[in-house]
């Protein structure tokens, strides 16, 4: 569904990518783990178009979109949960809702605000509270629920668990799987906490320092000895996944 | 600076605090009062003499400093409880209360003329009153719905004024057709400034609106052929209704039939008054009502979704250019509305009257009123135009007025008279659930 080819980005003269090869089948979560400056997040923002691509392309379901202004990329049927989460904090929970139908037709809000509602059910009882005035964990989960209610064929997410509790990280990608599984959405998951994202991905790829380093299903990189070393240490799968 | 430490000194801060503190303004003040009152030009026959005043710098540090000493002793007592109160008065309103206030505002605004105490003098202030609540609620779109930086808005208000003088001189076109023409206008000079720079953001954005305010301005100044430079437009023609005259006969034939020879009552000017107060009033009143319908379309919405989060806006599919432009050029348009009503009630307009300053107060306007408060925006209006042109009998003090209702303004509601934003959508579960307490984004302390 994405294909990402030799691609190379940065800012200024800084290059952050050095060739990257990602490719996202549909229907799969795939995922893309690695440290801080990695460049996971220029990834991602790379292939929205901001910032543009340096060389190489990025391919949409076939359609070359590379160099397209981010907004007519946001049109195509990508739907991008920016890091940091970027909810509109004036504007209350059903505004910030309608704003991810902009460029939708009007008529699917209803039913995608039921849609939405029923994998966050939380956010139905804040609909008329300001965004700004959420939890960190209803905050992301409004920035999703925006985002599925622009009715995309793939969601970009980028770290959502950034600064929140493990309990609700746990809670926010379990409810991801759900959407991947009952809609059958592509998901391309960036994240830094390697173990739920590797708990979660059909697929996944280690990124060190702007190249992909190892790739391989889920499953494989959860049980590698060197991914564990790098980028689970600490999370202790087996406490954690006592049931 | 003082009164920051005010709000963060325990209640007891020691006596020796406050009269240093005083002490400290009183030689401020002293400073000051040596080239303000320490001099003074006596003009007589035998020519200019300087006389020194030392003794009125000493009164004036005095007052200052008994001045300071009780504001803070009475700080000290009763600033815990003001506090509580100011900070409560945002959410106390039911979320209806706006409209019910907006209601008894228009309501106020149609009988207005017909009280007794409305003579000449009061309905020309309430005319001007009204001409800073339409460009208030006209830069208000810029500004406080697309949070774009519009230091120029006097630019567009210039443009529609002087195409309606223009239009009318040169071609003889009346007011009902130049109105939307300097709409028009307005929006397309908007657009001419916007496309360029709206790229750019914040401070660099009012740098350049700023520069356009200012090139109008020249332009308007040595156009001498065209604009007839600082000597303005004089005789403008003034609008009618529905081709009913409200010229004066006394000056001359009438052209067509006279309002007062229509309804069969003597000539007054006041007629004339009446006409253009309702007239504003029309405009301000549509220019309000189309932001208020703006906000809840797909484009006005866009409007407040970009000021707050321009990544979001782009990743949802919003082109950010043409929403901010849009912004700029209704904003610019009902500033052109604006300046082609002021250019007919003046009948005289030249290049002063759209100086910088009036960018400055329309701007104070929106941002005194609280950032996209409609009401909040009549009240500043009222405030900053109203009281300095009824008190224009107090000569300079009135500026002093001007700037000390502004620091309080600031102090006592940091968010503007009226910060509150409406949502623009509710479900219907009622007042109730959408009357949550303002939070701290609000009203930023």
């Amino acid at each position: 569904m994405l294909k990402v080819r030799g691609l190379h980005s940065g800012y200024g003269r800084i290059e952050a990518l050095h060739g990257v090869d990602v490719d996202v089948e549909a229907g799969e979560i795939m995922t893309v783990v690695g440290a801080n400056g990695a460049g996971k997040t220029t990834l991602l923002m790379t292939v929205c178009g901001h910032p543009r691509a340096w060389s190489g392309e990025v391919l949409f379901e076939g359609r070359d979109i590379t160099g397209l202004p981010m907004f007519e990329i946001g049109r195509l049927g990508i739907a991008h949960v920016p890091e940091g989460r970027h909810i509109f904090p004036r504007m209350t929970v059903l505004e910030n809702l309608q704003m991810g139908g902009y460029a939708v037709d009007p008529r699917h809000f209803d039913a995608d605000l039921q849609r939405v509602l029923a994998y966050f059910p939380q956010l139905g009882n804040r609909l008329s509270q300001r965004g700004g005035t959420l939890s960190g964990g209803e905050q992301q989960m409004l920035a999703i629920g925006r985002a599925l209610i622009s009715r995309p064929r793939m969601l970009l997410l980028d770290e959502p668990s950034l600064g929140l509790a493990p309990l609700v990280v746990r809670q926010l990608f379990d409810i991801i799987a759900d959407i991947n599984r009952d809609e059958r959405m592509t998901v391309f998951l960036i994240e830094q906490n390697a173990f739920q994202a590797l708990r979660l991905a059909h697929r996944a790829c280690i990124m060190v320092n702007g190249r992909i380093t190892t790739r391989g299903t889920g499953a494989e990189l959860l049980a590698d000895p060197a991914v564990q070393a790098a980028y689970l240490e600490g999370a202790a799968p087996s406490a954690e996944e006592a049931p | 600076m003082t009164r920051v430490a005010d709000r963060q000194a325990p209640p007891a801060a020691s006596l020796a605090h406050l009269v240093r503190d005083a002490g400290l303004a009183a030689l401020v003040a002293a400073l000051l009062a040596v080239p303000l009152l320490g001099f003074r030009l006596n003009v007589s026959a035998q020519g200019l003499s300087l006389e020194y005043r030392l003794p009125w710098i000493l009164y004036a540090a005095a007052a200052v400093f008994a001045g300071r000493l009780l504001l803070s002793l009475a700080a000290r007592s009763l600033w815990p409880q003001v506090r509580q109160r100011s900070r409560g008065f945002g959410a106390r309103f039911p979320s209806n209360t706006n409209v019910i206030v907006g209601w008894v505002l228009i309501g106020g605004a149609l009988v207005l003329p017909w009280l007794p105490f409305a003579d000449p003098r009061f309905l020309s202030v309430a005319t001007l009153v009204l001409i800073y609540v339409m460009l208030g609620w006209g830069l208000n779109i810029v500004v406080g719905l697309a949070g774009l930086l519009d230091l120029g808005y006097v630019a567009f208000y210039a443009i529609g004024a002087y195409s309606f003088a223009l239009l009318s001189m040169n071609f003889g076109l009346s007011f009902w057709i130049c109105l939307p023409l300097a709409g028009i206008l307005g929006a397309f000079f908007g657009i001419l400034l916007g496309f360029p720079v709206l790229r750019l953001r914040g401070d660099y954005l009012a740098i350049v609106t700023l520069g356009f305010g200012e090139i109008i301005r020249v332009i308007l100044l040595n156009w001498q052929a065209v604009t007839n430079g600082p000597d303005g437009i004089t005789d403008i023609p003034r609008p009618t209704l529905f081709g009913l005259s409200f010229e004066s006969p006394f000056r001359g034939p009438l052209h067509g039939t006279g309002f007062a020879d229509f309804l069969g009552v003597p000539y007054s000017p006041m007629q004339w008054m009446f006409f253009i107060y309702y007239l504003i009033l029309l405009l301000a009143l549509g220019t309000t009502l189309f932001a208020q319908r703006m906000r809840r379309l797909p484009t006005g919405r866009a409007w407040e979704a970009l000021r707050e989060d321009e990544i979001a806006c782009k990743s949802l599919g919003m082109n950010p250019v043409t929403v901010k432009l849009s912004a700029f050029a209704i904003g610019a348009s009902f500033a052109g509305l604006a300046g082609c009503f002021f250019a007919a009630r003046q009948g005289f307009i030249s290049p002063e009257s759209f100086t910088f300053i009036e960018s400055a107060t329309i701007l104070a306007i929106v941002v005194l009123g609280g950032m996209g408060s409609q009401i909040g925006i009549v009240l500043a209006a009222m405030l900053l135009v109203g009281l300095p042109e009824w008190f224009r009998n107090l000569a300079e003090y009135r500026m002093i007025a001007f700037g000390g209702a502004m620091v309080l303004i600031m102090i006592w509601r940091p968010g503007g008279l009226l910060s509150r934003r409406d949502p623009t959508v509710t479900l219907g579960e009622g007042p109730a659930e959408s009357m949550r307490p303002a939070p701290a984004a609000e009203s930023p302390r």
